[in-house]
């Protein structure tokens, strides 16, 4: 029988946080600028330049490490890592090894409905380097360092995951704290959260742990999916034919769905780390954790708790809705707003939603007024507005952000709620058509729909049926009574 | 009647605030000297004469407007060559940065700029102030003004000799190890090195970090007091600069030596130590002495650990400071390479001297693993302790007084054969960087050749005034220094 293996994975994953200015200059960290114009000495490595803090990135760090349950390093420090290489202008990068802010922390989740806990081995702050552009053409190769300074913090978990599964939950609880915080937006795909994979399989019982390879440049889940499975099994044919599983780093390449080696442990590098005499080492007063620990957010799970009980919604709705802060943020301000929470939840999960899968977004990049939809709402509950036209209004909304009131004003289809008009129009009808009126009378109520029909052409469709039904009715009765008299 | 040339910067200021001496005067009396000394001094690597006569006119009106009241306002000034000067090539007298030109000054030369002083020009000194005599520049060799045989000292040759020759009347050096002091004491001017974070770093290209300083040389304590109020203070560009307030120095000439507590660490003048130079610092301890000052001599441990911690920390950092200088982005670039990894190893190989090489390799083996801890660590803690040994001496004295170096000046082309002989010489000096002290050499006296002596007063942390103080005492007991002759 073939042995059972165990799959041991831990994860390095770099996060970029969401600092308006770099790590340790006033450079913006704006994406997509032209190269090199965020860029000034310090992040460019002018002789002289020195760095300084921004204080952002710690106490950005001290919350996600508060969130992640660590413990705090309260007198942490900056490392200078030692490599040549064209993207960082030093030839170091500011990095933190012996003294990391946090460490030994946890991270649940649930996977397959039972809970999973990971522990947070360390996590550090440091900074990103710059982009090399390899022209082929030219010969030649080209560095922007417009991201040389951008801040990071790598979060090293424990070798706590088995499967794929697990690691995907853990990624996507991490997403979701860092956005939660507001710390990061975590787009795998951009680069703003990268995870690289250690992963090492051994005999099912065995308590040793086997050599683990590195594995980098998994840029979406389905990468990191498919590559635990790939490594997974390229470790198992090894050891099944009594051959050595060799530590090394490998690179993911996604169009092959296959990996191969980069560098292994022997041609390691020695990066020479020690303290960075530039920079002061960071002092963490006891009034700061505790202002930080006050300043947490309520995240998900309490949140969906609040919406239950506060507005009334399912599990299922409140779990959606509490998916992206964002989301939960701006259900709650527009069920407030309109005073029907259900509905919001109903336009947010059902109509909001699609759109945005439609328009392939993220709920973090919906950024309307939250007023506009609570007044939409609320016009569809007056029967001031056909549900189909609704349905158009709040995809203007989501797309242009557009006043809803006015909107439907100006593309005629607001029901019109002038009573006078409908009277008129009910009055005209009737005298337009004796016959049916007459049939009606008779007890021919097939007859009454046809009526409303009459009335609503007249009204050009901006009318409310249930409106013109009422009106109808109390034009008929009176008419009855004037006869009877 | 004193030439122009001869005066102190601060007497220099004053008399252009009171309007005996217009600016261009000054300025022009110390390009005359420039010129007159230069062609056998090299003290300066560049001259800073684009756009030097709007200055003078504008710091002129600046003086009489109110704008520049400063004692040194229009005062001319030298600026060593690692310290950053916007528009100005800044070379560190290092082929790998010869054609660098700053985008933006050093925070000191801004506040040079500030004041009013004038810059006439950068000056000569080790390659990445790497050296103790100037000799490793890449360009030229600068000769002691007192007789051209003897090397100027260095790091800081460049500003010492140029302010000795009256080329200047006040100049900035750095000093990591004694690089101010000790040429200051080889070319018989005053130099202050400040305590660590005193002076922004800002713009000083690194050679050891938590060592560097950069400080003020002039003839007197006077002008050395006056320059350091100028550059001194808390720069929020460099997070080791530090806050803390300092008491004006104006004053300082009138504080006497009455009930001062002056320690003389024995071990600083013993064997190693030239018969003339321990006289000449035991005279001006007796001096002092004299002056009301209580002085005796004590015994400063560890003193054998200062040489290895400081080479052991200076090369580590300068190993990781001089990284950035590959080719790259900006300096010597090999035009042999054409690959990345031999572009690297080309340019540094061609761009760099050999006691740069040097001190690269020693500082990346002892950073290495396996070496981290026995080496790089020990020195940490062997420096922990020596500041612990200080803190105890500062107990007991006010200052310290030593040599600011065991001989006097030493013939050119003599110290490089022999590196650690050359290393060992800084045995008076790194204590005070390894310490982050505050320490000013004062000249005080001359040995047989007639090449000049200094002696040192190290001061506690911050205590710059009262080291000043001390100095500015004795500079009037002793009586004014002779000007060097040039030959």
């Amino acid at each position: 029988m073939a042995k059972q293996y165990e799959t041991v994975i831990g994860l390095e994953v770099h996060v970029e946080l969401s600092t308006k200015t770099k790590i340790f200059c006033g450079c913006s960290t704006k994406f997509g600028g032209r190269p090199n114009t965020h860029t000034c000495p310090v992040c460019t490595g002018m002789p002289g330049a020195l760095p300084v803090l921004n204080r952002k990135v710690a106490e950005y760090a001290l919350k996600l490490g508060i969130a992640l349950n660590c413990e705090i390093n309260q007198y942490c420090r900056f490392d200078r890592k030692n490599y040549f290489y064209p993207d960082n202008p030093q030839n170091y990068q500011i990095s933190q090894l012996y003294l990391p802010v946090c460490h030994d922390g946890f991270l649940e989740f649930f996977v397959s409905g039972e809970k999973k806990r990971v522990r947070i081995h360390e996590m550090h702050m440091e900074e990103d380097a710059g982009k090399l552009i390899h022209d082929e053409w030219e010969d030649s190769s080209l560095v922007d360092y417009n991201r040389s300074g951008v801040p990071l913090l790598e979060i090293v978990s424990e070798p706590d995951m088995r499967t794929a599964e697990e690691v995907i939950a853990y990624l996507e609880k991490l997403r979701m704290i860092c956005r939660y915080l507001g710390v990061s937006d975590c787009r795998l795909q951009e680069g703003s959260m990268r995870a690289d994979v250690n992963l090492s399989v051994r005999e099912a019982g065995s308590k040793k742990l086997g050599i683990r390879t590195e594995m980098k440049n998994l840029n979406s889940f389905k990468a990191v999916t498919h590559a635990i499975e790939g490594e997974r099994e390229r470790q198992i044919e090894l050891l099944n034919e009594h051959r050595e599983v060799v530590q090394e780093t490998r690179r993911w390449d996604d169009n092959k769905e296959a990996s191969y080696g980069m560098r292994s442990k022997e041609d390691a590098k020695d990066y020479r780390y020690f303290p960075d005499p530039d920079l002061q080492p960071v002092v963490i007063s006891d009034e700061w954790l505790e202002a930080l620990r006050r300043e947490q957010p309520e995240f998900q799970e309490e949140r969906k708790q609040r919406f239950r009980d506060t507005y009334g919604l399912s599990e299922y709705d409140a779990g959606i809705l509490t998916q992206s802060r964002h989301l939960a943020d701006l259900f709650e301000t527009v069920a407030d707003l309109s005073g029907f929470p259900k509905k919001t939840a109903n336009w947010l999960m059902v109509e909001g939603l699609r759109i945005l899968k439609e328009m392939g977004m993220e709920p973090e990049e919906l950024s309307f007024t939250p007023e506009h939809l609570a007044v939409l709402i609320q016009a569809v509950e007056r029967g001031e507005i056909h549900h189909a036209n609704a349905r158009l209004v709040f995809e203007q909304i989501l797309e242009a952000d557009v006043e809803p009131l006015g909107f439907m004003e100006e593309h005629g289809m607001r029901i019109v709620m002038d009573d006078g008009a409908l009277t008129a129009a009910v009055e005209e009808v009737l005298k337009e058509n004796p016959k049916a009126v007459e049939e009606y009378r008779s007890g021919k109520e097939k007859v009454f729909g046809f009526l409303v029909g009459q009335v609503m052409k007249k009204m050009k469709g901006k009318a409310d049926p249930g409106k013109v039904n009422e009106a109808l009715k109390k034009a008929e009765d009176s008419l009855l009574l004037i006869r009877q008299r | 009647m004193k030439k122009l040339y001869q005066m102190s910067a601060v007497e220099l200021g004053r008399q252009i605030r009171t309007g005996e001496l217009i600016v261009k005067e000054a300025v022009d009396s110390c390009l005359e000297r420039i010129n007159e000394a230069e062609p056998h001094l090299h003290a300066f690597l560049a001259r800073n004469e684009k756009g030097l006569e709007e200055r003078i006119c504008e710091v002129e009106e600046g003086i009489r407007k109110g704008r520049y009241h400063g004692p040194l306002a229009g005062v001319p000034a030298a600026v060593k060559d690692n310290i950053c000067t916007r528009g100005i090539p800044t070379t560190c007298a290092s082929k790998m940065l010869e054609h660098f030109v700053p985008s933006f000054d050093a925070e000191a030369v801004r506040r040079m700029e500030d004041a009013g002083m004038i810059l006439l020009g950068k000056t000569n000194m080790d390659e990445f102030a790497m050296g103790s005599t100037t000799e490793t520049s890449y360009f030229q060799t600068t000769v002691n003004p007192w007789n051209r045989e003897h090397v100027p000292g260095g790091s800081s040759g460049g500003s010492c000799a140029a302010v000795a020759a009256g080329e200047v009347p006040a100049a900035l050096g750095s000093d990591t190890g004694g690089s101010i002091r000790q040429p200051a004491s080889y070319c018989g001017v005053c130099g202050l090195k400040p305590t660590y974070g005193r002076v922004s770093r800002y713009g000083l290209i690194a050679y050891a970090s938590s060592l560097d300083q950069i400080g003020p040389v002039g003839k007197t304590a006077a002008d050395c007091a006056a320059l350091f109020e100028v550059i001194a203070g808390k720069d929020e560009k460099d997070s080791t600069s530090s806050g803390k307030p300092f008491e004006a120095t104006q004053e300082l000439i009138s504080g006497g030596l009455q009930g001062m507590r002056i320690g003389v660490p024995e071990e600083l003048l013993g064997e190693g130590t030239q018969e003339e130079v321990r006289n000449a610092v035991w005279k001006g301890a007796q001096m002092m002495k004299e002056g009301g000052a209580r002085v005796e001599f004590f015994s400063l441990g560890l003193t054998d650990y200062l040489i290895p911690a400081y080479y052991i920390i200076a090369c580590a950092e300068a190993s990781s400071n001089l990284e950035r200088f590959d080719g790259v982005k900006y300096g010597y670039r090999s035009p042999e390479a054409s690959e990345l990894h031999e572009m690297y190893r080309k340019s540094r190989q061609e761009g760099f001297g050999s006691e740069v090489k040097r001190r690269i390799l020693l500082g990346s083996f002892v950073l290495s693993s396996g070496y981290y801890d026995a080496y790089y660590l020990k020195a940490l803690k062997a420096k922990a302790l020596i500041k612990k040994e200080f803190d105890r001496v500062f107990e007991r004295y006010d200052c310290i007084l030593a040599p600011a170096a065991p001989a006097t000046a030493p013939k050119l082309g003599t110290s490089l054969s022999d590196p650690l002989k050359m290393y060992l010489s800084d045995i008076d000096t790194v204590a005070v960087n390894l310490c982050g002290l505050p320490a000013v050499s004062v000249p005080c006296g001359l040995d047989r050749e007639g090449l000049p002596i200094g002696m040192q007063v190290i001061g506690n942390c911050f205590r710059e005034k009262e080291i000043l103080r001390t100095a500015a005492a004795y500079e009037a007991l002793r009586g004014e220094f002779p000007m060097a002759q040039l030959q």
